[in-house]
């Protein structure tokens, strides 16, 4: 464990891994190499293989081609606890810890030290588990209930977990993506504590800032091969994103246009919704949507954005309110009415609403159309697979494998297969809950360059999302939530980012809803 | 080579061509078949004949398999349906008529497909758990064919009823006959339609499938009115063998043997794509191993154990662990040949973390 790889003094040597699945190179021959006293941030869009490389790094995969070699012996792990044994611990976004445990308990899990006779020494363990918190740090009470504590803690457990079972290498995967700021502050000095302990922490986050503020190194890989190494201080911000998608960044640039499109507000709206609410869920809000024009939905998460084009597109069910469409009053209590009336709600929960985990790319981009045709008219097999390619290039779904399962695919490939359903139903309005959540910025790009390239040729969109920037760069107008009621609309050329921001924080306080 | 062990079908067959050879290597004549009177005997023939009220079984239950239900209930169905036809028979002027029979038939899919729809309607529309839903008619089902016979086991004599079962058609049972057609039609409602992407949908992901417009209700209901309408027909062909309406014994466990039949052939329990063919061969692998049970002499109060012995083999033969293992173990052995992919995935990485 002492010994580190000869050529680069690393505690943990990764040369030349390929991992395959069926259809899809995961990695092709990646170089990474994780030294001693160090922060590795691993950098890369979805689908650059980023998962991939940790998961044959603690077992989870086998390689099928490389070596990874572990202080100085190379190893095959054949599972994740042969990778627990060479010293490798990984904390992943959800902790899998038990939340219905104590602290004491889940630091020490399975290393409980005994009392002469075999029996659990339980003050021991809580004793030894309050040392190691301590040397993070952390002032836990040892013997409250895991699920009592805020995920950040929770995360900072199974880091003293970690250490409890003396690991040399450390994976963070994601851990900031629910964390305050404070929160951050403080697993980042736990990080650099273990940092100048000697530890090497490689850490996976889809926030740049907090990659520069931590990192000591930084490794780039794209589409499943290595782009390179580069110490943090050395790589300039824009030239990491373009390392990370491969091209340059000024096509988001020209998206901005979209904002100041002019739009024919006397014609009938595609969308009409007078009064809508549900008792509970939100209060009674209106919101007209013309043709071809992008209307925003902003507001903090919990606002009731979600809650709201729900009930629009009758995936729940409003209790008052009118939706016309098309200037005719229409019944909207399934989403097959809103699809009857060519309406497409692309839903926030990409994998728990959106795809279909173990159908294929095809099966699930015709399943739209299928479902609208009814079973017994099944798509002809030409005009199938014609759709299907025709979907899939114009959204650069990769792989370019039809034939693929869609779980296999990364987020953004997932968030493409799930647009590409909703258009090919020709549907007149589309409602867009988060598509860009979680997914990496090249696909982010392409996914709002659809959407506005959709709107210029009359298609009438809903579109939301937690980053404003977005909101502005593609809406004309932006309505704007806030505590489950809609508190006002703006025209999306008039205001910058800080005053949409002030607004949805301060307009309508303390006024009567 | 590799390529044919990968194949979704390869285990279920190997283990059920396994039986028949050990079978032949016991008795030589277990693959003899012999022609009667233009008509073919043998114990490949029994087999196929005797596995047709299973197989219709199966057939439904895949369905509702798929749908991520299960149905409990088809044993239960099969008794009301029998006691229907033979009380429909017992009751009428001319028991030995073919319009009687033909009514009789009638009157039984129909009782057993209201049956089958009472379990969609449950599990679908009013969201009971599918195997509580289809438990209540597997408790109260037989109760209502002994209801139906007033308490007796109902004997008929009536020759065209007797021929379902037994009858031969151009020198093959009858049974084949109603086996091979319900598969044919369930494959092509289910393939050549969208059924069976649509059904796989549902049984994959509810959720997604209904937001994506598809009628996850009519097509959950469908699968269990389905499943009633088949094990009906299944309790007509079981009555008809033993021109017997007996509530008690009819397809007794049976649904148990269906869902063995559907796992044997590949088919998770946990919902989503499913397979006609495997199931079919899962039945074939069944009604093998229980005719090999006979033929080998196995005493009848050791037979359960014997059975469970195999079917516990056949299932570890198939299991995808197991097969890691194995190759781990082989690549072990042979040092410097690579470790293959023995950890914890071939097919579908589980996201441990996004």
């Amino acid at each position: 464990m002492n010994d580190l790889d000869t050529a680069t003094g690393a505690v943990v040597a990764l040369r030349g891994i390929t991992i395959r699945f069926p259809g899809v190179l995961a990695l092709d021959g990646v170089d990474f190499f994780l030294r001693p006293g160090e922060i590795h941030s691993l950098m890369g869009e979805n689908g650059a293989g980023k998962s991939t490389l940790i998961k044959a790094l603690t077992g989870v995969y086998s390689v099928d081609a490389g070596t990874i070699t572990v202080g100085g012996a190379e190893r095959v792990f054949a599972g994740t606890a042969d990778a627990q044994d060479a010293g490798i611990s990984t904390v992943y976004q959800e902790v899998n810890l038990c939340t219905n445990l104590s602290v004491g308990e889940n630091v020490m899990l399975g290393h409980e030290p005994r009392r002469t006779g075999g029996g659990i020494d339980w003050r021991a363990v809580h004793r030894q588990a309050r040392e190691h918190l301590a040397g993070l740090g952390l002032e836990i009470d040892t013997r409250s209930t895991l699920a009592a504590h805020s995920l950040a803690i929770q995360q900072l457990v199974a880091i003293s977990r970690a250490m409890v079972l003396d690991a040399k290498v450390l994976i963070l995967d994601e851990p900031t993506s629910s964390l305050d700021r404070g929160e951050v502050a403080q697993l980042f000095a736990v990080m650099r504590a273990l940092r100048d302990t000697g530890v090497a922490i490689l850490f996976v986050s889809h926030f740049l800032d907090q990659v520069y503020e931590i990192s000591d190194r930084i490794t780039v890989l794209r589409n499943g091969r290595l782009v390179g190494e580069y110490p943090a201080a050395e790589l300039p911000r824009d030239q990491l994103v373009s390392r990370m998608i491969g091209r340059e960044l000024d096509e988001l640039a020209q998206l901005s246009q979209s904002a100041e499109r002019p739009i024919d507000r006397t014609v009938a709206p595609v969308l009409r919704a007078s009064g809508v609410g549900r008792r509970g869920v939100l209060s009674p809000a209106d919101l007209e949507v013309y043709p071809g024009e992008v209307v925003g939905l902003a507001g903090l998460l919990g606002s009731g954005r979600t809650e709201f084009v729900r009930l629009l597109v009758g995936a729940d069910k409003a209790d008052e309110g009118v939706i016309e469409v098309h200037g005719a009053p229409a019944r909207m209590s399934s989403p097959r009415h809103a699809i009857q009336k060519r309406i497409a709600y692309s839903s926030e929960d990409r994998r728990g609403e959106g795809v279909i985990g173990d159908l294929t790319v095809a099966e699930n981009i015709v399943l739209g159309i299928q479902a609208r045709r009814g079973w017994m008219r099944p798509i002809r097999r030409a005009e199938h697979d014609q759709l299907v390619s025709e979907y899939m290039s114009a959204l650069g779904v990769r792989p370019a494998d039809p034939n693929a399962l869609v779980r296999n695919l990364s987020g953004g490939n997932q968030q493409k297969v799930l647009l590409a359903r909703w258009l090919a139903t020709a549907p007149e309005l589309i409602v867009l809950d988060e598509p860009t959540r979680g997914i990496d910025v090249g696909a982010k790009a392409d996914i709002q360059r659809k959407v506005a390239e959709l709107a210029a040729d009359g298609l009438s969109v809903i579109f939301i999302s937690s980053e404003l920037e977005e909101v502005l760069r593609l809406a004309q107008r932006v309505s704007v939530m806030r505590d489950r009621r809609k508190i006002g609309e703006l025209d999306s050329a008039l205001v910058d980012l800080d005053q949409l921001i002030d607004y949805i924080a301060n307009e309508g306080e303390g006024s009567a809803a | 080579m590799k390529k044919l062990v990968r194949h979704r079908l390869f285990w279920p067959i190997t283990a059920l061509i396994t039986l028949i050879v050990i079978n032949t290597a016991a008795r030589p004549q277990f693959i003899s078949i012999t022609v009667r009177d233009g008509e073919l005997y043998g114990a490949l023939i029994d087999i196929l004949r005797n596995s047709a009220p299973l197989m219709l079984v199966a057939l439904g239950m895949t369905i509702v398999i798929a749908t991520r239900g299960i149905d409990l209930s088809v044993g239960a169905i099969m008794a009301v349906s029998g006691a229907v036809a033979l009380t429909v028979i017992d009751t009428s002027g001319a028991p030995g008529s073919l319009g009687t029979v033909f009514v009789a038939l009638v009157v039984a899919l129909l009782v057993s497909l209201v049956l089958g729809s009472w379990n969609g309607l449950l599990v679908s529309v009013l969201g009971i758990q599918p195997i509580i839903a289809t438990l209540v008619l597997m408790l109260a089902g037989r109760g209502v064919a002994l209801l139906i016979t007033g308490g007796f086991i109902t004997t008929v004599t009536s020759a065209p009823y007797k021929f379902i079962a037994t009858g031969y058609v151009v020198g093959l049972p009858f049974a084949l006959f109603i086996s091979a057609v319900a598969i044919a039609v369930i494959a092509l409602v289910e393939r050549r339609t969208a059924l069976g992407m649509l059904t796989e949908a549902v049984g994959i992901n509810p959720a997604a499938s209904r937001l994506a417009g598809v009628r996850a209700k009519g097509i959950v209901f469908g699968a269990y009115a389905t499943s009633g309408l088949l094990a009906g027909m299944a309790g007509v062909l079981y009555s008809s063998n033993i021109m017997a309406a007996d509530a008690n014994a009819t397809g007794l466990y049976i649904e148990l043997y269906a869902i063995l039949a559907v796992v044997l052939g590949g088919t998770s329990l946990m919902g989503g794509t499913f397979t006609i063919a495997g199931t079919v061969v899962g039945v074939f692998t069944i009604q093998t191993l229980e005719s090999t049970i006979l033929f080998l002499g196995v005493p009848s109060a050791q037979a359960p154990v014997f059975f469970a012995i195999v079917v516990i083999v056949v299932v570890l033969v198939q299991s995808p662990r197991l097969h890691r293992l194995a190759r781990r173990l082989l690549s072990r052995r042979s040092r410097d040949d690579d470790a293959g992919r023995p950890a914890s995935q071939t097919k579908t990485p589980v996201e441990v973390a996004s």
